[in-house]
């Protein structure tokens, strides 16, 4: 019974301390942080969108997407992103990895049948294909995709572009982000950037 | 695909940030801890809420505060789940179920933040913000009080059970350190590209002239605390795989480094707190020494790409991304799971199958390597007390801990809080494989179905929030049991904490004799480590082998 008032005495000091971590926890400092960052870097507090000259903006009306989120890409011409099982693709609403085991019969007949469809669209045997090409982010919304299946794009998208292969070539250069302080996470090429830029020259 | 040097370059950029940092935030600890002086605003809020910050509570009081506090977090969540859909910037969100409303309000009040649901579907922004993020600041300083306590207990010189005052550490906690902290590295991640806003969802026409919902949010003050917390509980639903809430390797990098900072700082400040510092040493030196050897085991699995689908990809990048690669996803998973935090920046169910159980052995260890804030400490220091009881037995004398003596009533503290949580993940599991409705949850059958319901009662009992995502967790049976299991996983340990921190605190300190075991030496830490090793192998193999095991073999 003392105990039981105890416990509801606490309770009692307890929900006046929530009532006042409510206002400065759950809305001042969300708030601060807002101010601060929109006040130091808008950009990326928006969502560092990009307009289709690869202008950063923070209207999402003139914007093609966000640098950092992937999109997918229709155009049979131009750099095809990681698969993803986000919603039918690359869709924010529905942010999903496929959470299938290193033994699930559907994730090795899913690999088999995009290292097949991969090899025969890019003309290069399957042994070519990097896992990226073959396997869904976690996120469904991977921005980014090896270097190694950039350039093993570049020649079919020279063509359809009617670039050289020396200069799509160039484009995934100036795209391609080494490792931070040359250690931290890896080589990476941007699909959406490097897409606009090959459509910039091909224009 | 990650190479081995950048690789082991990543870790020892990790190693040189936390280095620099945990001494100095212990310092800080140590003092907020033990001050008998409040600041200003404090002051101003003891007045308002008219509590007394300067009761020195008896263990009993101290715990029906942390009881009570907790208590009225899991209603006042639970009700914000339930009427979400009236609040403003709801986003067109409905009410949570009942039993997905429970779930959640169990789960972040007891710091384990694990999520049935996806973020950026069934949350509206104020529920995020004053409803989760909120408990990611509270349910942390809690852990961090309830530790301090029991350090205070340790260092305690005699008298009476008296550990402090629950309400004083817990505003230090936050006014002192979660929240200046916090406000810092979310503007860093704010810097870094991961989003602060309260635009709501803004339609694109991307490339292919397709719309694209770009979801915004208050991403950037709760990603912080997430991490700085040990919570782990995304603003969406792939967690810190989605690029707005890590956006590059240096976000993932710092988040990591946000997740080990507080749990190591416990351990090197619990020395400075019963004033000898080479104590403090001994038990960070443990956790380290279980953190590599996880890490190291990680990153080799996963590099190394083992089973049938990383070997026919060419690597194993199933659920995960191109700018982590499998290091940095594997440094993550490994930190993740031996803190209490359970964010991923990869989807776990799709590790290797080495890869998994090593994840799930961390979180069996107790989280205690070096665990979560506050609670990572207090668990490490049970393993002590256990350690010197075992090596007493060795020599046959009565074993104490930094001079106070482990007699029977005190060994039946640390028995409980022991057995406790396996007793709960055991009968977890069990209840979950034998019921058609747990069942019905899995993805997948055989070994790695095992392992999809085994990670998710691991997870939960011991508030690490992470989870094979292929189990479909949202039905009122899971999220009943798991709800259970966190519940009883928190606080049922706590209170053996708190009831030997009073023990130790009534206790006079027994000057070292002949047969005491020096608990600052390398032999201390070989023992303890082993130790800890020792219980989670008697007690989990057995599963262990049926899951993961029996799938690396396969």
């Amino acid at each position: 019974m003392k105990d039981l008032y105890a416990l509801f005495r606490q309770s009692l000091a307890g929900l006046r301390l929530m009532m006042l971590f409510t206002v400065v926890l759950g809305l001042l400092y969300p708030a601060a942080v807002w101010a601060a960052g929109s006040a130091v870097s808008p950009w990326h507090a928006r969502g560092s969108l990009v307009t289709a000259s690869g202008e950063r903006t923070n209207d999402p009306e003139e914007a093609v997407g966000s640098a950092i989120i992937g999109q997918l890409v229709e155009d049979p011409g131009l750099f095809q992103p990681r698969p993803s099982v986000a919603g039918a693709g690359y869709d924010l609403l529905s942010t999903y990895g496929s959470n299938l085991g290193p033994e699930s019969p559907e994730l090795i007949a899913s690999i088999k049948e995009l290292r097949t469809a991969v090899a025969e669209r890019e003309g290069v045997d399957e042994s070519q294909v990097p896992p990226d090409a073959v396997t869904a982010s976690g996120s469904g919304l991977d921005p980014d995709i090896s270097v190694e299946y950039a350039e093993l794009q570049v020649p079919r998208v020279a063509a359809a572009q009617g670039l050289t292969v020396g200069q799509v070539q160039e484009l995934v250069d100036d795209n391609t982000s080494g490792r931070t302080l040359g250690v931290l996470g890896e080589p990476r090429v941007n699909v959406l950037l490097l897409n606009l830029a090959v459509l910039a020259l091909g224009d | 695909m990650s190479e081995l040097a950048p690789a082991l370059g990543q870790i020892l950029v990790l190693v040189v940030l936390l280095a620099v940092s945990v001494p100095r935030l212990a310092r800080h600890l140590a003092r907020v801890y033990t001050s008998p002086k409040h600041l200003a605003v404090e002051r101003v809020a003891y007045r308002a809420l008219r509590v007394d910050p300067d009761t020195d509570q008896h263990w009993r009081s101290y715990a029906m505060s942390v009881l009570g506090f907790s208590l009225v977090g899991v209603l006042l969540l639970h009700a914000y789940g339930r009427l979400q859909q009236h609040l403003p910037l709801s986003l067109g969100s409905s009410a949570l179920p009942a039993d997905g409303s429970w779930s959640t309000a169990v789960s972040f009040v007891t710091n384990t933040n694990w999520q049935w649901y996806s973020g950026e579907a069934a949350l509206g922004h104020l529920m995020q913000m004053s409803g989760l993020t909120v408990q990611n600041f509270v349910s942390a300083a809690v852990g961090m009080a309830v530790a301090a306590a029991f350090a205070r207990g340790l260092a305690g010189t005699g008298g009476e059970e008296r550990i402090g005052n629950f309400f004083a550490d817990l505003v230090r906690g936050v006014v002192r350190v979660l929240l200046p902290l916090a406000f810092v590295a979310a503007l860093v991640l704010v810097l870094i590209g991961v989003v602060q806003n309260f635009t709501g969802n803004a339609d694109i026409r991307t490339l292919s002239d397709a719309t694209q919902v770009l979801t915004g949010g208050p991403v950037a003050s709760q990603e912080a605390i997430k991490e700085l917390g040990t919570n782990g509980g995304g603003f969406y639903n792939v967690n810190s795989a989605h690029p707005f809430e890590n956006p590059t390797p240096l976000s993932n990098i710092l988040e990591i480094y946000l997740l080990l900072l507080i749990p190591f700082a416990m351990a090197w400040a619990f020395g400075l707190i019963v004033r000898d510092r080479r104590q403090g040493a001994a038990v960070l030196s443990v956790m380290a020494l279980l953190l590599t050897v996880s890490v190291g085991l990680l990153t080799w699995a996963e590099m190394a790409g083992p089973g049938t689908a990383p070997e026919l990809a060419g690597g194993a990048m199933e659920g995960k991304e191109v700018r982590f690669g499998t290091a940095g996803s594997a440094l993550f998973g490994a930190a993740t799971t031996a803190t209490s935090t359970g964010a991923v920046n990869s989807m776990h169910d799709s590790l290797t199958a080495p890869g998994g159980g090593i994840t799930m052995f961390n979180m069996m260890l107790g989280e205690v390597a070096p665990g979560g804030v506050g609670s990572g400490l207090y668990g490490m220091l049970m393993l002590a007390v256990v350690t010197v009881f075992l090596a007493g037995l060795m020599v046959g004398r009565t074993p104490e801990y930094l001079g106070k003596k482990i007699g029977q009533r005190e060994i039946v503290l640390v028995a409980c809080y022991v057995l406790v949580t396996p007793f709960i993940l055991l009968t977890g599991i069990a209840v979950a494989i034998t019921a058609g409705d747990g069942l019905a949850g899995l993805q997948e059958s055989g070994p790695h179905g095992l392992s999809e319901a085994l990670y998710a009662v691991t997870s939960a009992s011991n508030n690490n929030g992470s989870a094979f995502g292929g189990l479909t967790s949202g039905t009122p049976f899971w999220n009943t049991l798991l709800g259970l299991c966190m519940l009883f996983g928190r606080f049922l340990p706590m209170v053996f904490v708190l009831a030997l921190a009073g023990r130790f605190a009534r206790q006079h300190h027994v000057p070292p004799g002949t047969g005491t075991l020096p608990t600052h030496r390398p032999l201390f830490v070989g023992l303890l480590t082993s130790v800890a090793l020792v219980m989670v192998g008697l007690t989990y193999i057995p599963v262990l082998a049926l899951g993961p095991i029996v799938e690396s073999l396969s």
